[in-house]
């Protein structure tokens, strides 16, 4: 449709093209959901599979698309409107500023949170859900946003840091502290073990081969039932101490010896510190290895393979620190959500993990992108749970984590199209001559950043 | 007994192999012509299915009982509404990004695959659809003191349908005007397009055919194991892939033997080996055939060009 002759804004033709395109949409929305919208099949009351016809939802969804379609074409139509272009320098100045110091603001906003929220039990183990997905986010940003390996099983490694420290601090009774380094030396093998086989493969035969990767770890886990007991998961996993010190409310506990009333709560805002950290370490961990020649060297891979051949850079062995890297740090990550859950099962790494994680890091683009990504996707889906106007409009049963993952499938397509380097995705050169020059998210195409 | 059983795990696994096989053509047609991994095939099998099934119930609700009729009707509107899906997906989601980086339409496709998986389950609850058997009865064809080889009816209309599925497909790229666009696009597009070829148009074609496709393969699918949920696209869709790639990216005999290769290993696996690692069999025939024959039994070799 773009190559069409480009109508007046508001002429006669120009109303008359769009809402022959309007009408185009509505019907192709009609068709798409009069069966799969309009009638909903269930199990009536005698066993069989009855229908339940919804024709209402079906007309408001062609007219979205009637309406949609008609306003982008009479506004949008034949004109690449160019939003960066409209914005005053004084906002461009003011939103400068911002972005300097955002990031540092939301760090010490990290830090302090469980002292301003220490009573808000929820909150707090939302941060924690939260500070996972960020740590994941960055660790796989090594992987897909640095080297350029589209890594779709990376949930793998994740779950065997998990494991890792299950297995080993149930049968060894191993502390927490000494499982952390195990469990991701062990992700980290798997990487190398994983990263070998596909050294020779292209960017998208590559994806496919990972996400086989991890799914063949996840069945290994189902079928492997004298280990690790299949679909029943593994309980009682041993909670993290305080260097040894345990959070309970015995006269050894952490409570105890520091000479304080027992709470729950301080287990929390201890696993809050170390999710904290070991995200910090892996930002960290981020930064400095971008400025070492591996971290030149992935970058120098992603944008073009053969030229770095050419250049004679070896391939091999950046590619493999990358998965090596990245499974390590999942396996880190993995093995403090066992330690915090106290219980694993299968059904906590499946491909919608992967694919969650995945988009986080492609929705957010940089280090800070991810994280705002994170907060918005995962804290946003679980605080709309607990709003009540959302009730009111959309019915009691109205759960917006069901609508989570489309939401994220959703933000995939539209990234690609508008923003295929993410939302924030302005970058510093780690390599420069006499000055450090940001590149702006404009010139980060192919072959420019 | 070790004869029939051999046998009727062949039976088995052919019938399997087709429906693989139709889901297959989708994507080594997609990949032939612009190149990418149309990640949502599965979930377009997926909704297929589901679309099949409703149309199944609505008809029978309805009161039509002659199955026939029932079939042929149930395979109209299923074809015509997943074909619908196979346009809407390629039109919002891959052709704005034609010209974008190597990893954009993957990744669109991924988060395509998101969206219908999700949009099923939302609209048509988690639960396990499940249809009565319709077509019963079948053939005895071994029948010794221990075991009877089986050939059901369902097993016999699946082999017809993908035989004939596959003729009027053979002869769609053979023979007609637009198959013809199609082999001109698979082997330059840029030179189909200054010749004259429309590509929007045959690249929306290609993936209608292969919606189309998909849809059959997802009556298939319902009619032989009687019950979908909304996750079936994701496994048959790895699985139709390995298919594809085994037989040749972009080979379209080559899809249709790797699917047949795929169900039947997956098959003789599970009846010699164990059924709880099937899928793993399957998953490790895709890695050690990208990684030891990446252009599959039938394909060309690729070459990378600068």
């Amino acid at each position: 449709m773009t190559q069409e002759a480009q109508p007046d804004f508001f002429s006669l033709p120009g109303i008359a093209a769009a809402l022959k395109s309007a009408t185009l949409a509505a019907l192709v929305a009609f068709g798409l959901f009069s069966l799969m919208v309009g009638m909903h099949t269930d199990i009536g009351p005698s066993g069989a599979q009855e229908l339940e016809p919804r024709f209402g939802t079906v007309a408001i969804l062609a007219a979205i698309a009637f309406v949609g379609t008609l306003a982008r074409e009479l506004l949008f139509h034949g004109r690449d409107y160019n939003v960066a272009s409209h914005i005053p320098p004084g906002l461009k100045t003011a939103a400068g500023y911002v972005s300097t110091y955002f990031a540092p603001a939301l760090l010490t906003f990290a830090v302090i949170a469980p002292i301003v929220f220490y009573s808000n039990r929820y909150l707090l183990d939302l941060s924690i859900l939260i500070l996972t997905y960020i740590m994941l986010g960055w660790g796989l940003n090594i992987v897909v946003g640095l080297a350029g390996l589209l890594d779709l099983g990376y949930v793998a490694f994740y779950a065997v840091g998990a494991y890792s420290y299950a297995l080993l601090a149930t049968s060894f009774d191993l502390s927490f502290w000494v499982c952390l380094p195990i469990a991701g030396m062990l992700a980290a093998m798997f990487g190398v073990l994983l990263g070998f086989p596909v050294l020779r493969l292209r960017g998208d035969y590559l994806a496919i081969v990972t996400l086989a990767f991890g799914e063949i770890i996840r069945l290994v886990i189902i079928n492997w039932v004298p280990v690790t007991k299949g679909y029943a998961g593994i309980g009682s996993i041993p909670r993290p101490t305080f260097f040894g010190i345990p959070f309970n409310a015995n006269d050894d506990g952490f409570a105890a010896v520091f000479g304080l009333e027992f709470t729950p709560l301080y287990r929390t805002i201890f696993l809050y510190y170390v999710i904290l950290g070991l995200a910090l370490l892996t930002a960290f961990v981020t930064m400095r290895l971008r400025r070492l020649p591996v971290g030149r060297a992935w970058e120098a891979l992603r944008e073009d393979e053969i030229a770095c051949r050419s250049l004679g850079i070896n391939t091999t062995n950046p590619k493999l620190t990358a998965f090596a890297m990245g499974a390590m740090l999942a396996g880190f990550a993995g093995s403090f959500f066992s330690a915090r859950q106290g219980f694993i099962s299968p059904e906590s790494f499946t491909f919608v993990e992967s694919a969650t994680i995945l988009s986080i890091v492609v929705l957010g683009g940089s280090p800070l992108g991810i994280a705002l990504a994170a907060i918005v996707m995962i804290g946003g889906t679980e605080i709309m749970r607990e709003l009540d106007f959302l009730k009111a409009i959309f019915g009691n049963d109205f759960d917006p984590g069901q609508y989570r993952m489309l939401l994220f499938g959703l933000a995939m397509v539209l990234i690609m199209i508008w923003k295929p380097r993410g939302l924030i995705s302005t970058r510093e050169p780690s390599v420069f001559l006499s000055e450090r020059k940001v590149i702006a998210r404009d010139l980060i195409q192919e072959g420019k950043g | 007994m070790q004869y029939e059983y051999f046998v009727q795990q062949l039976i088995n696994g052919v019938t399997l192999g087709s429906i693989y096989g139709l889901i297959a053509i989708g994507y080594t047609m997609v990949y032939g012509i612009i190149g990418m991994i149309n990640f949502a095939h599965g979930d377009i099998f997926m909704v297929g299915a589901f679309i099949a099934l409703i149309a199944f119930l609505c008809l029978i609700a309805l009161g039509l009982t002659a199955i026939p009729l029932v079939l042929f009707l149930v395979l109209l509107i299923a074809m015509a509404l997943t074909s619908l899906y196979g346009w809407a997906v390629e039109r919002l989601a891959y052709r704005p990004l034609r010209h974008s980086f190597r990893l954009a339409p993957l990744i669109s496709a991924i988060g395509m695959a998101i969206i219908l998986q999700n949009f099923v389950q939302i609209v048509q609850g988690a639960r396990t659809k499940s249809l009565p058997p319709l077509i019963e009865g079948g053939y005895t064809l071994i029948d010794s003191e221990t075991f009877a080889v089986r050939l059901s009816n369902v097993q016999i209309l699946i082999v017809l349908t993908t035989l004939t599925a596959m003729l009027v497909f053979s002869w769609v790229v053979g023979k007609t005007r637009l198959g013809r666009d199609m082999r001109a696009c698979e082997q330059d597009l840029k030179m189909a397009s200054l010749l004259g070829v429309d590509i929007d148009r045959t690249i929306s074609l290609t993936f209608v055919i292969g919606a189309g496709l998909a849809a059959v393969a997802g009556i298939m699918h319902l009619l032989y194991y009687g019950s979908i949920d909304f996750y079936i696209g994701f496994v048959a869709g790895v699985k139709a892939f390995t298919a594809a790639v085994l037989g040749g990216i972009g080979s379209l005999p080559g899809a249709m033997l790797g699917g047949l290769l795929i169900g039947l290993i997956e098959t003789f696996w599970a009846a010699y080996f164990s059924s709880e690692y099937k899928d793993v069999a399957a998953f490790s025939i895709l890695i050690i055939v990208l990684i030891f024959l990446p252009t599959g039994i039938m394909g060309r070799p690729e070459i990378e060009k600068v």
